[in-house]
């Protein structure tokens, strides 16, 4: 076991690991953090995705070393209080999340996508999410629900 | 449960439901997307069955109501939207237990092998090793199918396929578990293996892949389906044209995000309780306690929201045995969760079926008879397979009339992971081939070929060639929807070469009429309770596994009770207190559980009415539930807090509660042997127009769009009936374009290792692989689905790879007979054509004609 230290939605944490943990096998058994989910454990699917300094990772690829002392941002820090992000509103509202399981990681990459393109057309939004699948929704909604979190953001 | 038990909130909460997030009902957009039919069956007529008894067990549905709806076909939030999106929802390998093992299963290395021995006594000295089992500590088999029980929890004398379950461990963490299955000594004696299902089946004097069911069959055969309908010879003799083909569906595979997982937890009184990703837990819970020999009663299964199914959960795997087994000796809870390789091996998907068909016409484009000769690969296990093998042939007969009709299908062992029910269960590939052929005769006879489904259009309220009862019908409307909403007449036969459009059609079952195993009791139950401050509670035995059934519950609920959602609290998916509901497959579940949903609300209604009405001193039908009050009827100034109605309820007739429930009326299907496999309370029609493109250079196929439309009854949220159609369409499209589940041959080296078990490798559809899809909704209102519903999660699959293909047909002019329509495949069809050989009138059909080679 080793301690690793991690800014985690904004909490300093420190948790002890065996050194070979990834960062998804630190937030989730680590830290009950189990928003950020486990698809393929290889890369593939993009449900483990959460945001470190402002960048989608792919935290089942990334060693949990990788991330120490850095910002990661999960699903769970991703609104404010009670109050849920523009995106995970709107992600409710357009039916963009079916079963859910894709949609953490969905939401992260998203969400990192907007801050950094905060006007971007459909076809912008469509080439940003394709590091996750969705096996539920055919994506359309999903778009639906970034382009109008898109608009809510602007307007804040 | 002594309270000791509860190992932490993960028990003592119901694992789905108590959702709290208020539902906002939306403003309905694209209003002008929602077409209603205006069919004999559209709205405003009378429903049948309003004269049935409401009461248990209610056979064919709840009686409509004829007031205008508040709650019900409006754009409206789902009631785990928020919980999923915000990563509060957890899944089951969410969930940690104090104490857990995990668990790990060794695989067969080879496809087909006898076990001589296993020597577990290495592993078992491993430290942190706590239990090891093998397939002789669950020596009973089971199967899905009562009739076709075929698999154990772990193999005992023979593995079928490389990746069958020999032994499992648990262990303190999933490394230690992993450590041990390096150390079990398997010795097996390999046995020649079977990769295609035409030499299993010729294989007449074995050796077998399973034993034979009887003396003398063949035990590579799990069923054979021989069935026709009307005079076929006859019908081809009569007909102008008759179309032959032959037509391969490759095998496909669900690939749910979420891997399959379980945990058990035996108790020190005996009761067993498992976690699992699964589709149908009450089947699970019997097969548990059957193979297990335990008392039914003492066990408990508990289903956590489910990460995606589409078919790929629908019946009990290892490792929910195997969980339950190793907490048994361990006394811990212990966990298995798939790794993604393990998920391409659990497999059954889609069956690779080989095909032929022939389909004959009058120059008219009427059809006359129809024949088919099917030969499905099954994989290691029957799975649902004698039910596959009918559907590949009982499904066809709608939405087109035929006069006379004959399959004869035959499902093969192979030493492969067995198929079983993908989205569309056993009658996608039959549609492909038979909606290809279908174009083919529009192209012979110059006929539109939208005009081609119309003229064939069988209607509604109409039994089918094999005595299938249809009610309500909107395939007219379908066709209509898309050809206009895609310009179809404008483009089709006239875009430049290299793209093109097509089109087809479908139906599909909503429900099965009979469970998989014979009983006389309802398909679906739930049951309501009312508390003092309004709350409702819904127990749903349903599963929600993504596609909206516990927000289809509330919807109901409100609407009913004019409750608000906010007050509706779903308590699902845990078998120790929700009624039977038999599963999410067959897309059975809208309609059965909303009816039994509506039944139940409608007796809570009927008390609350009665006290109402006697505090009020008139009469119950004068007293509206509505808007979160009760109201007179013509003097809603006199109207009280639903609270407070609920209250003199209470006081009226004690603690408030109803259960409701809802079984299939019988009278819906022919006397003949099979006849009832197929046969459903209802059916969807979906038609699709796909537009492609392709680059004849290098036979790669980019589909720009698919227009999806389908009669789904009615939306009861057009929210998910859209993600059902799109959905659907997409994985529809990832079939035709994009996937194979497949397996290396002996010359590969390694015969029966699946080529590519990764979701990298696997090519599942990105966002921008995948075709912009538009759903356009329509609407027959079914007489007896709830306010008219009927399925909308598998049928709109149907049409998506026969639209493409006929799409590929008219932008370069050839015939995509197999599937997956890849490149290679295409450019090697271009060659062969001769790019001469396309467009203009040059179309060369080679259709077999009346004056020759037929038969």
């Amino acid at each position: 076991m080793e301690v690793v230290r991690l800014r985690v939605n904004g909490d300093e944490r420190a948790c002890g690991v065996p050194a070979h943990y990834t960062l998804l096998e630190t937030l989730r058994y680590g830290l009950g953090l189990t928003g950020s989910k486990q698809g393929c454990d290889k890369g593939d699917c993009g449900a483990c995705t959460v945001i470190v300094d402002g960048r989608a990772v792919l935290s089942c690829i990334t060693p949990v070393w990788e991330a120490e002392g850095r910002g990661v941002r999960t699903v769970e820090g991703l609104g404010r209080g009670t109050e849920p992000h523009p995106v995970q509103d709107e992600f409710d509202l357009n039916g963009a999340a079916q079963c859910g399981f894709c949609t953490p990681g969905i939401l992260c990459s998203a969400v990192a996508f907007l801050e950094r393109n905060p006007s971007p057309d459909r076809d912008r939004i469509r080439a940003a999410l394709a590091g996750n699948l969705c096996r539920c929704t055919g994506y359309e909604k999903i778009y639906d629900a970034v382009e109008a979190a898109a608009a809510r953001l602007r307007d804040r | 449960m002594s309270a000791k038990t509860g190992a932490g909130p993960a028990i003592a909460t119901p694992a789905r439901g108590t959702v709290t997030a208020p539902p906002s009902p939306r403003p309905r957009e694209a209003e002008e997307e929602l077409v209603r039919s205006p069919s004999e069956n559209g709205a405003g007529r009378p429903v049948a069955g309003g004269d049935r008894p409401a009461d248990h067990p209610n056979p064919g549905g709840a009686p409509s109501e004829d007031r205008p709806l508040a709650a019900i076909g409006r754009r409206m939030r789902k009631v785990d939207g928020l919980a999923k999106a915000t990563g509060r929802a957890r899944y089951t390998d969410d969930i940690a237990l104090p104490g857990m093992l995990h668990g790990k299963i060794l695989r067969s290395p080879h496809p087909h092998a006898r076990i001589v021995a296993i020597d577990s006594s290495r592993a078992e000295a491993l430290p942190g090793v706590h239990a090891i089992v093998t397939g002789r500590d669950m020596p009973l088999t089971y199967g899905i199918i009562p009739w076709t029980p075929d698999e154990y929890p772990l193999c005992v004398d023979k593995v079928r396929y490389i990746g069958d379950g020999v032994a499992a461990v648990a262990a303190v963490d999933e490394e230690t578990a992993n450590a041990a299955l390096a150390l079990i000594d398997v010795t097996y004696e390999e046995l020649p293996a079977y990769l295609d299902p035409h030499e299993a089946i010729a294989a007449t004097d074995g050796p077998f892949i399973h034993e034979p069911r009887k003396p003398g069959w063949n035990g590579n055969v799990t069923k054979v389906v021989k069935l026709a309908f009307g005079d076929v010879d006859e019908g081809m003799e009569r007909s102008d044209v008759v179309v032959e083909g032959d037509y391969f569906f490759e095998g496909t595979t669900h690939t749910p995000i979420e891997p399959h997982c379980a945990i058990g937890l035996s108790e020190p009184c005996g009761k067993l309780t498992v976690w699992s990703a699964t589709q149908v837990p009450h089947y699970l819970h019997r097969e548990l306690a059957r193979v297990l020999g335990l008392d039914p009663a003492r066990v408990r299964v508990v289903q956590p929201p489910v990460g995606g199914a589409f078919g790929g959960k629908s019946e009990p795997f290892d490792l929910e045995f195997c969980v339950a087994k190793l907490s048994q000796l361990t006394g811990r809870p212990v966990k298995i969760l798939y790794t993604r390789e393990e998920v391409f091996y659990a497999h059954r998907g889609r069956h690779p079926f080989h095909m032929r068909y022939r389909t004959g016409a009058t120059r008219d484009g009427l059809l006359t008879a129809v024949d088919s000769r099917i030969v499905m690969d099954g994989g290691a296990y029957a799975s649902f397979g004698l039910v596959t093998t009918y559907y590949s042939g009982q499904l066809l007969t709608a939405p087109y009339r035929m006069p006379a009709y004959r399959f004869h299908s035959t499902r093969a062992y192979t030493n492969k992971p067995a198929c079983g029910p993908k989205r569309g269960h056993g009658s996608v590939q039959p549609r492909f081939a038979f909606e290809v052929q279908l174009d083919r005769i529009a192209e012979r006879l110059a006929i539109d070929p939208i005009e081609l489904r119309r003229r064939n259009f069988i209607g509604s309220d109409i039994r089918t060639v094999n005595d299938l009862r249809v009610t309500s019908n909107g395939f007219p409307e379908c066709l209509d929807a898309v050809e206009r909403a895609s310009e179809w007449k404008r483009k089709f036969r006239r875009l430049p070469y290299g793209r093109g459009v097509g089109v087809a059609g479908s139906t599909y079952i909503t429900g099965t009429n009979y469970p998989v195993y014979p009983n006389e009791m309802p398909q679906s139950g739930i049951q309501l309770q009312v508390d003092r401050s309004g709350r409702v509670a819904v127990f749903s035995g349903a599963s929600e596994i993504g596609q909206g059934v516990d927000s289809m519950v509330t919807y109901i609920v409100a609407e009913e009770l004019g409750v608000p959602l906010e007050h509706v609290r779903v308590l699902a998916g845990d078998t120790d207190f929700t009624p039977v509901d038999l599963g999410a497959y067959s897309s059975r579940v809208t309609f059965m559980l909303g009816n039994a949903c509506i039944a139940a609300a409608r007796k809570l209604r009927a008390q609350v009415q009665e006290a109402v009405a006697e505090a009020w001193e008139t009469k119950p039908r004068e007293v509206l539930l509505a808007g979160g009050r009760a109201m007179r009827s013509g003097d809603t100034a006199r109207n009280m807090l639903l609270r407070e109605a609920f209250n003199l309820a209470e006081a009226k007739f004690g603690t408030l509660g109803a259960t409701g429930s809802y079984n299939t009326p019988k009278d819906v299907h022919g006397s003949y042997r099979g006849a009832t496999i197929g046969a459903s309370p209802a059916y969807s029609f979906t038609a699709h127009v796909a537009e492609v493109e392709v680059d004849a250079e290098t036979g790669f196929v980019t589909v720009e769009k698919i227009w999806i439309a389908h009669d789904c009854g009615r939306a009861l949220n057009p929210v998910l009936v859209e993600g059902q159609m799109e959905g659907s369409a997409y994985m529809g499209f990832a079939e035709a374009l994009m996937e194979e589940q497949i397996f290396k041959s002996a010359e590969q080296g390694r015969a029966g290792l699946h080529n590519a078990p990764s979701l990298l490798d696997y090519r599942i559809p990105t966002s921008v692989d995948t075709p912009a899809l538009r759903s356009l909704i329509v609407e027959s209102i079914d007489p007896e689905g709830p306010y008219g519903a009927k399925e909308a999660g598998e049928g709109p699959l149907h049409p998506s790879i026969p639209a493409i293909a006929n799409a590929i047909y008219d932008a370069v002019g050839v015939r995509m007979n197999s599937l997956p329509f890849s490149p290679p495949r295409v450019w090697r069809a271009i060659q062969e054509a001769g790019r001469e050989g396309r467009r203009a009138g040059a179309f060369a059909e080679e259709a077999t004609s009346r004056s020759g080679g037929r038969g």
